[in-house]
């Protein structure tokens, strides 16, 4: 398979990027060193090539219809200009992706953009098609992954940095809020959104412009490998690894964003996620630490002390900021409460490890 | 790009290194294994005294996004660890052939090094 390549593929490979295949897109994954690109975002500021996250515009008398049946959050809420986080489930409740759904500013061409993960753009627009049919509703779904670009620029000198590229007024933008104006001169909607846990803000300008975007944001340029320690530290969950619809079927409640779903609107997956809602769950996304020496990764086991089985860790790290080893696995309920003792087998070796709350870094 | 591969040093294809010095044998990775790696995070060494079979694996190098084992370039008795790699395992970063040198070994054969792979051959292999 060809794998897509975002628009600032060439301005990577001369910054002297390393690349991996992302959800079938080439990714720049590290530029100088996984450590100093994460420390830049926390301590003052880096941009992302974030071009693989996909862009679906909806439009038309029922766009609103068709996002809210097809989407865990209540979209009524949304004013133009404001954005939310949701779950896309399938009947069972199972969760098919996470996304950003934005309603755009009342000066932008569409109403309604959505964003999906990763090769997921194609699949969500079938599916958004399919039930806008089904359903007769009047809305027009476009794919637009390889029109706009996306660049993200996180960190706490983020907002300084952008104020000067950009006439959009930063200071009104609150978190999850999203306006339009140039990025340095290029027209370009800047959401105040980011998966870092800190301040920041993703640029959506169009895919043949980005080289300026990017280049006017003189900052660390990070990659994925950075993004992937930044989001694990704040508990954010990966699409694909910490739930997958086939290889790890999970609903929104054992992810731990069941605060995403609002059982008070008419969505695919509502009276699935009721029952669950009532009856609880059997596993739930836990963090823990590692109290012995070791790098608890994707897959390994996680037991009681005694030998049984738990579960299993979907994401683990040395924490940068930490420097200690973390983890989130799917465990039993009564290990959703922090402090207790679990056992992480690493290498066919038990090691120690505690539960404990997430966010592991506190912002 | 070009990596350091010191004169003294033989190699394994799987990019470790053991210099003899005066009897001593230390064995570490390259620096072409390191930059390959990214930032070291974790480092997991044999306890001194156990044997080594040249080939074999005897210890693991984690970085942020990879874990790799590591290969005995010699067979031996493991004279001394570098447990400085416990607390600051960015040595294997920061200085592969020097602070960051993983074991010493008791050689068993001196022949083995003759099998290994000379400074060219390796820097041949990287190219």
């Amino acid at each position: 398979m060809t794998l897509r390549s975002p628009p600032l593929a060439r301005v990577h490979e001369e910054g002297g990027a390393r690349f991996t295949d992302f959800g079938g897109w080439e990714m720049p994954v590290e530029f100088d060193s996984i450590r100093e690109e994460h420390a830049a975002v926390r301590e003052s500021v880096g941009k992302f090539d974030v071009s693989h996250m996909g862009q679906v515009t909806v439009d038309g008398p029922d766009a609103e219809r068709l996002l809210q049946r097809l989407t865990t959050n209540d979209v009524t809420a949304l004013a133009p200009g404001e954005a939310q986080y949701a779950a896309v489930t399938d009947e069972e409740g199972v969760m098919l992706d996470d996304t950003v759904v934005y309603r755009l500013p009342a000066d932008s061409d569409d109403e309604f953009l959505f964003v999906p993960n990763a090769g997921h753009d194609e699949e969500m627009t079938d599916r958004w098609t399919t039930h806008r049919d089904e359903w007769g509703l009047d809305a027009t779904v476009t794919n637009r992954t390889t029109e706009y670009a996306m660049v993200a620029v996180q960190g706490p000198d983020a907002p300084t940095l952008l104020a000067d590229e950009t006439d959009v007024d930063l200071d009104e933008l609150d978190r999850f809020d999203v306006g339009s104006g140039p990025v340095a001169g290029v027209e370009s909607l800047v959401a105040r959104t980011g998966y870092t846990g800190e301040r920041g803000f993703e640029i959506l300008c169009p895919w043949g412009e980005a080289e300026s975007v990017w280049a006017a944001l003189d900052c660390q340029p990070c990659g994925l490998g950075a993004r992937d320690t930044l989001r694990l530290e704040m508990g954010f969950l990966l699409s694909g690894q910490d739930f997958h619809p086939e290889d790890e079927p999970r609903t929104p409640h054992e992810a731990g964003i069941g605060w995403t779903v609002k059982l008070d609107t008419e969505f695919v997956g509502r009276d699935a996620l009721e029952r669950v809602d009532r009856e609880g769950v059997d596993a739930k996304l836990v963090g823990l630490e590692l109290v012995d020496r070791g790098v608890p990764r994707h897959g390994y086991e996680v037991r009681t002390r005694d030998g049984d089985t738990l579960g299993h860790v979907t994401s683990g790290t040395m924490s940068p900021t930490l420097g200690e080893p973390i983890a989130l696995a799917y465990l039993p309920p009564a290990y959703a409460d922090p402090g207790q003792s679990v056992r992480v087998v690493v290498r066919g070796e038990p090691k120690k490890a505690r539960t404990r709350a997430t966010p592991f870094l506190d912002r | 790009m070009s990596f350091q591969v010191p004169d003294d040093c033989r190699y394994l294809e799987s990019h470790e290194w053991v210099r003899v010095d005066d009897g001593t044998a230390r064995v570490g990775i390259t620096d072409f294994a390191q930059d390959e790696l990214g930032d070291v995070v974790f480092v997991e060494l044999p306890d001194e005294g156990e044997e080594l079979t040249a080939g074999e694996e005897f210890g693991v190098v984690e970085s942020i996004k990879a874990v790799s084992d590591v290969y005995a370039p010699v067979s031996g008795t493991v004279a001394a660890i570098n447990e400085r790699l416990f607390d600051e395992p960015e040595l294997l970063n920061e200085a592969p052939f020097a602070d960051g040198w993983m074991l010493e070994v008791e050689l068993a054969d001196e022949g083995e090094l003759d099998d290994l792979l000379s400074p060219d051959e390796y820097r041949d292999q990287i190219a």
